[in-house]
Order: structure tokens, then sequence, then C-alpha cells
């Protein structure tokens, strides 16, 4: 096979369907940024597509382009890596591929009909056909339907390639953290009047997805890029897996809580949800102290510069993003003030950002690399690799900067509307139109340019990164799982 | 391996966190079982629908360190006394209409949802409506004709027009009506109601 030359001979079943996902997800990477820069620009100019396409519809693309394009992400990385870690092929590859076009399809139909039809009476069919209207699961029950459908088919085909190949602690962890994924959805799938009970269940799929089980799906996705970029041990990523999933669940699950302070339930989760979501940060400083430890140990001698840079990345901006920027305000005397302002979209763009976009980017870099055959990525490259290594300045600098931005417009309006304007109609204007947050929403919308400068250098950089090199990479052996070993019965 | 200290182990560290996985999920649904009984339509925390026949105040309370709401007398929306079940089917309405028109992508329903609008959690009692004689009118004013009727307070940002019928109107006032009187743990905190008799 030719170096430097984009075949797909280079990949094996499941890397051929993880590709299809992989160019979905950058696709709907660049319609998140580009739904946020609309809906960013409505803060500073109101009238812009007034009553055409209105704030709620760009926020509504952006927050929900980012969640598939992530999910898509996390579905290929693990087609990725499956044939490798199960030591067999898919089982069902031509299964896994109509489940990629219904699922592709799905999202198209309703992007198209957000985008056009926008909003319906208050009736059923609304919610059956064109908009839930429930943040981040706006999806219509029909498309519901669809993405179960399509989680089952993926799950089926992780759980029965792994069953019939080989299990792994990764791949025992990753099958019954899917089994959560998949069944978190259903309680986000029916409709009730009480918004109190309503806003309990969503927050289960919300929550228990990006603060449980995607943080455990990307900690089997980190362990697994350890060993491929570093050559890091098997024994070693795997009891890191282990002790994340008993601090990530330990603390997650009940953390749940700090989402239960205002809406309606009992009080008894002001302790429940403070104590247990302050304790969220923890498994995310063990990730960065395994990471860095790994790098350490193996002298950063690896063969894809760019993903171990993202990976690195991955580790920090979890820690900040999910970790710090959650803790600074999840205690509920905090809370009281911050919940529901530029706060909340602080965290939220540094979170998303550090903990998932971040890993997604690494597994495209190990992705381009093996589907050119295997292409040097490593130092030297052939024009110094400064687009991957600006592209990875400008998205950083990008997100940090919004983050910090917004932070200081959520301190503001906390203050000026929760604190002493109460939270009313003119509280919330007299917080919205002072200097200091105008300042802010500026200063987001120039670092979301920046950001949007990073995400066209991203594409362009896996397009050609590796185009025309000439020398192989020397990758790292990725150990096999130990036969019939302890990890062996981890996922039985 | 033999010299791994057991709590270095792969072993011990799958069990612990089998253990506690497991233990945490039963701690969670046990609390479900308990809050979601504790939140139903009607029980103490979150009023039954026809709580929109009432008067709904909004008060610091000494005891607990923080302002709940309060049900008062007879104050039917609209001046229209409804049962029970002419009451949840409207506030059905409303909801699905607040759902189906996309609110929560600006504006945050229990704090929850987009920051580009103000918070609706308590927007029956908010002071803008003027006084209580005039509220029900200026509320179906605004979201009958939101463009026309803008109060942005120099901020520029106007409702969009959501074409709302006049049923579909009333639906979202009750329903606004009935979450203004669920007990929220004094969120939003420092909030001062519009003037109300009794």
């Amino acid at each position: 096979m030719a170096i430097g030359v984009l075949d797909s001979a280079n990949l094996n079943g499941g890397q051929k369907l993880a590709v299809k996902y992989f160019t979905a997800a950058v696709a709907l990477f660049v319609a998140q940024i580009l739904f946020g820069i609309l809906a960013g620009l409505q803060y500073l100019m109101p009238e812009f597509l007034y009553n055409v396409l209105d704030f709620n519809v760009n926020r509504m693309v952006h927050i929900n382009a980012m969640i598939v394009w992530m999910l898509f992400g996390f579905i290929g990385a693990v087609y990725w890596l499956i044939e490798d870690e199960a030591g067999i092929e898919v089982v069902g590859l031509k299964l896994g591929n109509l489940a990629f076009w219904l699922f592709t399809s799905a999202v198209t139909v309703v992007v198209v009909v957000y985008l056009f039809i926008q909003t319906g009476p208050g009736t059923d069919t609304t919610r059956w056909l064109i908009n839930e209207g429930r943040e981040y699961i706006e999806a219509p029950r029909w498309a519901d339907i669809g993405i179960v459908v399509c989680m089952l088919i993926f799950f089926y085909n992780a759980a029965a390639t792994f069953m019939k190949g080989r299990w792994s602690g990764i791949s025992g962890v990753l099958v019954l953290d899917l089994v959560a994924l998949a069944g978190l959805y259903l309680a986000g799938m029916f409709y009730v009047t009480n918004i109190s009970v309503d806003q309990y269940w969503w927050w289960w799929v919300i929550h228990l997805w990006v603060e449980a089980t995607w943080e455990v799906l990307v900690g089997c996705i980190m362990a697994w890029g350890l060993m491929k970029t570093l050559g890091a041990r098997r024994k070693i990523v795997t009891t890191w897996l282990y002790i994340e999933v008993a601090l990530m669940f330990g603390s997650g699950i009940l953390g749940l809580g700090h989402h239960y302070f205002w809406i309606g339930t009992p009080e008894y989760w002001f302790s429940i949800g403070g104590f247990f979501s302050a304790l969220e940060p923890i498994p995310l400083v063990a990730m960065v102290v395994h990471a860095v430890y790994d790098s350490g140990v193996h002298r950063f001698k690896n063969a894809n510069h760019p993903a171990l840079a993202w990976l690195i990345a991955h580790a920090f901006g979890n820690f900040f993003g999910a970790g710090v920027w959650g803790f600074m305000h999840t205690l509920p005397q905090i809370n009281l003030y911050t919940h529901g302002t530029q706060w909340t979209s602080s965290h939220g763009h540094l979170a998303f950002f550090g903990a998932y976009a971040t890993i997604n980017i690494a597994v495209f870099y190990l992705a381009i690399q093996k589907w050119r055959g295997n292409v040097w990525m490593a130092g030297g490259l052939a024009d110094n690799g400064w687009k991957w290594k600006w592209s990875l300045a400008l998205l950083n600098i990008g997100v940090v900067g919004m983050t910090m931005a917004l932070l200081i417009a959520g301190y503001e309006q906390s203050f000026i509307e929760r604190a002493v304007g109460g939270s009313t109609w003119s509280g919330y204007f007299a917080a919205q139109t002072n200097p200091w947050f105008m300042q802010g929403m500026w200063w987001r919308q120039l670092f979301g340019w920046v950001t949007a400068a990073g995400v066209v250098l991203l594409v362009w950089d896996l397009v050609t990164i590796g185009r025309g090199e000439t020398r192989a990479a020397e990758m790292p052996e990725v150990e096999a799982p130990e036969p019939g070993g302890a990890a062996a019965t981890a996922g039985a | 391996m033999n010299n791994t200290p057991w709590w270095a182990s792969e072993d011990v560290w799958r069990k612990i966190a089998v253990w506690i996985t497991a233990f945490m999920f039963v701690v969670l649904i046990f609390l479900t079982f308990d809050s979601v009984s504790k939140i139903t339509a009607g029980s103490e925390r979150v009023p039954p629908y026809s709580v929109i026949n009432k008067r709904i105040g909004y008060e610091f309370n000494a005891e607990r360190n923080m302002q709940v709401p309060v049900i008062g007398e007879q104050a039917p929306l609209f001046g229209q006394a409804l049962t029970e079940e002419e009451a949840e089917a409207l506030v059905t309405h409303g909801k699905k209409v607040v759902q189906g028109r996309n609110c929560m992508n600006c504006h945050t329903l229990l704090g929850n949802g987009a920051y580009f609008a103000p918070d609706l959690t308590k927007a029956w009692l908010d002071p803008a409506w003027g006084n209580e004689a005039s509220r029900e009118t200026l509320m179906t004013m605004f979201l009958k004709d939101p463009t026309n009727n803008a109060r942005t307070f120099g901020s520029g940002r106007k409702m969009p027009n959501m074409n709302l019928t006049d049923e579909e109107t009333r639906a979202v006032i009750a329903f606004l009506k009935w979450m203004s009187s669920i007990d929220t743990n004094g969120f939003p905190y420092n909030f001062k109601t519009i003037q109300q008799e009794g």
C-alpha cells in the first residue's frame, strides 16, 4: 500500500464505517460553529434575522449539532478500535452501515425541519414531527425512535463483536456504559404536563449522559488512545479506567442532585447534590494525572503528535471545563444566583469543548493517519505541521476566550439581575444592557470568530496532513488483552 | 506482577467500580421514588392545576429563610373558575404550546433553557404587568403581538411573533400562572412581585 495516499484498503471493516461517522461529525461540527456565530450576533444586533431565523432556532441547531457530532464521533471511535480490541471483524457491518445512513438521514431531515418549519401548534403532532421543545433533546419523537434503533444496532455490534472475539477491561466497561447510555435516552421520550416531573427526568438524560456515561465513554477512548499513541501498558490504563469509573459514577450519579435545587424537588437535594457534585472534579484530576504521567513515562515519544496533543488538551480541558467551571457554581448557596445565567453558558462552552470536542479531534487524527497508510505524523512534518499547531492554538484560545467573556457577563448578571434585581423582567434587562455585559458579548463574538478560524484550519489540515509524505509511522504495538485473564470476564 | 500492592490491583478496582456504581444507582432509584411522589401535581410542593383559580403570591418565610409561594383566595384566571379537569386540560395545552413554539431556546423555565430572554418561573407575578387588574390584558396583548408591544428596556431584543391563537394565548398564560405556584426552594431569590390584593 502506498504511503501518504488516502486509500480505504488501509482500513479494516469497522474503520471504514468509522470514517463515515467522522466525516459526518466534522460537517456537523462546522454547522455547530456557524449557528453559534449567528446566535451570538443576535445578542449584538437583535434585529439580525429577527422573525426569520430567530435566536431560538439558531441556538437549537447550535446545541443539537454539537450533541450529534460528538455522539457520531464516539460511535465512530468505537467502530475504529473494535476490530483491534476484539481481535475479529465487526459481526454486523452491513447493519452498522444501514444504521449510519438511517441516523444521518434522520439528522438531516430534523435540521431541515428546524430551519424551515421551526415551530408548530400546541398539539401532539408538533412534538412527533417538528420539535419537542425541550432543550438538548428537541428532536421530534419519530427521530427519537430512530435514534434508539440506531443505538441498539450500535450496541448489538459492540456487544456481539466482543462476545464473539475477546473481552478486555476496556471493552467490558465500554459495553456496560453503552447499555446505560442507550437506556437513559428513554427517560426523555415521554410527554408530561407537570414541568417539575418533566425536568426531573429530562436531567436523567442530560446529566447522566454528559456528566456520567459520556465521561466513562471518553475514559475508554482515552485508555485505548494512550496505548495507541504512547504504547502505554494495558494493565496500567485498565486499572486507571476502573479507578475513574468508580470515582465518576461514585460522584456523578448522585451529583445529578445539583440540578434538583430549584425545579420543585425537596430540599434534601441541597445537601446530596451539593456534596456529590462537589466531588465530581476528582475523577477528572485522576485523568489528568494519568495522561501526564503516562506521557512522561514514555517521554512524549509518539508517532502522532497532533493526536497526543489533543489527548493532553482533553485531559486538561475536561478538568478545567467540566471540573473547575462546574465546581465554581455547583453549591446551592452560589447556584441560587448563577443558575440560568451566562455562568452556565461559560461552563457549557469550556466543558463540552474540553471534555468531548478535544478527544474526538484526537481520534480524527489517528484515523486520518491510518487512512493514509500509517503515514508519518510525528516531528518534522513537511510544512512543520503549522496547520495542526495553529488550529490547536486557535481552537483553544477561541474557546477559552469565549469562556472568560461569558464568565464576566455571568458575574455581572448574577449580581445585577439575580442578587439585586430579583430576576424580574426589569432586573433581567438591567443586567443585559449593562456595559460590562455587552462588552462580554462582544468579546465572546470575537473569540467565536477565532474558534471558527480554528475549525476551518482543522478541516483543511485533516484533509491535507500526510499527503505526499513518504515516511511510514513507527506506531507502538497495542498490547493484546490477556486471554482468559481477569479482564476477560469484566464484561460478562 | 506479584509485587503489586492490593490497592493498585486491577482486580480490586474493578470490584470497587462495580459496587460503587450499583450502590449509587440504587440510592438514586430510592430518592427518585421519594422525589417524584413529592412533586406530583396536587402535592404540597407542586399544587394542583386548579390553583389557577386562586391568587398566587411569593412571600418570605422566616422559618425556611426563603421566599415561598402562597396560595390565596379565589381569583380565577380570566374571571372564569375551572374544574380540576378543565384546569388540567388548559395547562396541558399551554405546556404543549410552550414546547411547540420552542420557548425554552430563548427563555429559561425553572432556570433551565437559554439566556436570551427573561426567566419565566415567576412570569405571572412579574411587576412589569403593572397591577392585578391590567395583568391578563397586558399579557394577552404582549403574547399576541410581541413585535409591537415589546418592552426591551433599551436592549433592542424583542420576542418574535409566535402567531399564537386566542386559545393558545390563554393556555400559555394558564401554564405560566400554574408554574408560578411551584415551590422552587426560594428561586428566584429576592423576586419582587406585582401589586396584588390580599
